[in-house]
């Protein structure tokens, strides 16, 4: 296996507040990785240092052996410029905790226009994959409704959709059923357990939801204060955690001791 | 009454200069709404400079000495504009900047995740104003668009006073030729609602055809 994603001793600050602190950690080529914790442990800003969305203060990010937030320029490390950024992010995509849909297209053009904007596809090719992955997510009959028109566990299920289309090395899902409704959540988890197993893309997942968690990952990492307190396969972490702050938080969350 | 009566030819003609002048200079006055709200967000500073000393020039100093300039001053540099294109140029960069802030605000009320989105699907910067910002903000500029077009008729009674036979200056030769002051002024009064009320209708319809099919609630013109 190949790493694909490395985090090199990386720290984020917003001001005064250290949301990572030197943080290492790697990701497999294929992993399903679940990141689990309390809020504001660093979690979600992980996935938006690997989107681009959030900058690193130090360290380094490297995607596919290839620097995210750097490049090098006659061998010296500098600042990614936008054209590096756009470079990178063709194998980042992105599912978010608010959908975060463009109101203003149908479903089927949520899906059909990326494709043809960034990917250069065809329309017809462009409509028949958006079909494809709304029969995936189950909303085949839906791909002529607005987002208003969708509940938000349909409208998250388009969301996944979008972004598959862009056909990503690696997908990131960031607290994906927060948003939604308690009876929408397992519409919504049953997608992704569906990937989990049939696709070989690398997936990262914040999520409070311990028993997807379970289903979903390979590896599941307890984040604390910015850094990585435990790690390992689910049944390790779920069952028979080392770390008494790994223990504490899952008693908080389930409510049974482990 | 009969005696202004007389006098509809030309008021028709007033009616007629007024209307060219509204729909002329609102041409004028979107298209420089749309390029200085745009400037401001360049990754130029010179541009955003540009279009912020724009804005507050023309929304900083009056319609009508803006008029006389161009009508009276520019002659003396050398270049000599029709009267009707004076008013035109007046009016429409004078409406123009205020039109610009319309633009601005509507662009940056789109929230912050639909950049985000934008951005995760790897859109550049033109994509995501042409494709997902500017078609959402468009809807929301509308009904403060048709009320800055009326804003922009009743501004052109101004032109007037630089020649122009608009209404008003068409009311003034009544006045001075029949000696009746309520008659003419009555009349142009209720032109100038009859076109106003017909711009409203005319924006709420566009804003209702733009909103179909959309979540968007219209804000009612006025």
């Amino acid at each position: 296996m190949s790493r694909i994603i490395e985090f090199q001793n990386v720290s984020k600050a917003y001001g005064d507040l250290q949301v990572l602190k030197h943080l290492d950690m790697h990701v497999e080529a294929g992993e399903k990785l679940a990141l689990i914790g309390p809020s504001g442990s660093g979690k979600t800003t992980i996935l938006r240092i690997l989107m681009t969305l959030e900058t690193i203060n130090s360290g380094h990010v490297m995607v596919e052996g290839d620097y995210l937030w750097h490049q090098k320029v006659n061998d010296e490390l500098v600042p990614a410029s936008e054209k590096h950024l756009r470079k990178m992010r063709e194998n980042i995509g992105m599912v978010f905790q608010q959908f975060n849909l463009f109101p203003h297209l149908t479903a089927i053009a949520n899906i059909e226009q990326p494709q043809i904007l960034i990917k250069g596809v065809d329309k017809s090719d462009a409509t028949n994959k958006a079909r494809e992955l709304l029969a995936l997510v189950g909303l085949e009959e839906k791909e002529n409704h607005y987002p208003h028109q969708l509940s938000g566990g349909q409208q998250q299920r388009v969301a996944i959709a979008r972004a598959l289309a862009m056909d990503p090395k690696i997908m990131l899902f960031d607290e994906v059923t927060s948003a939604l409704d308690p009876e929408l959540v397992e519409e919504v988890l049953n997608v992704l357990r569906l990937l989990a197993e049939t696709s070989d893309t690398t997936m990262l997942t914040v999520t409070h939801e311990m028993n997807f968690a379970r289903d979903f990952a390979d590896r599941v990492l307890f984040f604390e204060k910015g850094q990585i307190v435990e790690s390992g396969p689910p049944n390790e972490i779920f069952k028979n955690p080392k770390e008494e702050r790994t223990r504490n938080f899952l008693r908080q969350i389930i409510g049974e001791i482990p | 009454m009969d005696q202004v009566l007389e006098y509809t030819p030309i008021i028709i003609s007033g009616t007629i200069t007024t209307i060219e002048l509204t729909v002329a200079s609102a041409i004028v006055a979107l298209i420089i709404a749309f390029t200085v709200g745009l400037s401001r967000f360049s990754r130029f500073a010179a541009v955003r400079v540009a279009a912020v000393i724009y804005l507050e020039f023309f929304r900083g100093t009056s319609a009508i000495v803006q008029m006389f300039f161009m009508f009276y001053v520019l002659p003396l540099l050398g270049i000599h504009l029709s009267p009707l294109l004076a008013g035109i140029i007046a009016c429409g960069f004078n409406l123009g900047s205020y039109g610009s802030e319309v633009v601005r605000g509507a662009i940056q009320a789109v929230p912050r995740t639909q950049h985000e989105a934008a951005t995760a699907l790897n859109y550049t910067s033109y994509q995501k104003f042409r494709y997902i910002l500017l078609p959402q903000a468009i809807p929301v500029m509308i009904p403060t668009f048709g009320n800055l077009l009326i804003e922009l008729l009743k501004l052109t009674a101004v032109a007037s006073l630089i020649t122009i036979s608009d209404l008003t200056f068409m009311a003034q030769i009544i006045r001075v030729q029949t000696a009746l002051t309520l008659e003419p002024f009555l009349v142009i009064m209720v032109i100038y609602f009859v076109i106003a009320s017909c711009l409203v209708a005319i924006t709420d319809f566009i804003a209702k055809k733009i909103a179909k099919g959309r979540n968007l609630t219209i804000r009612k013109g006025i």
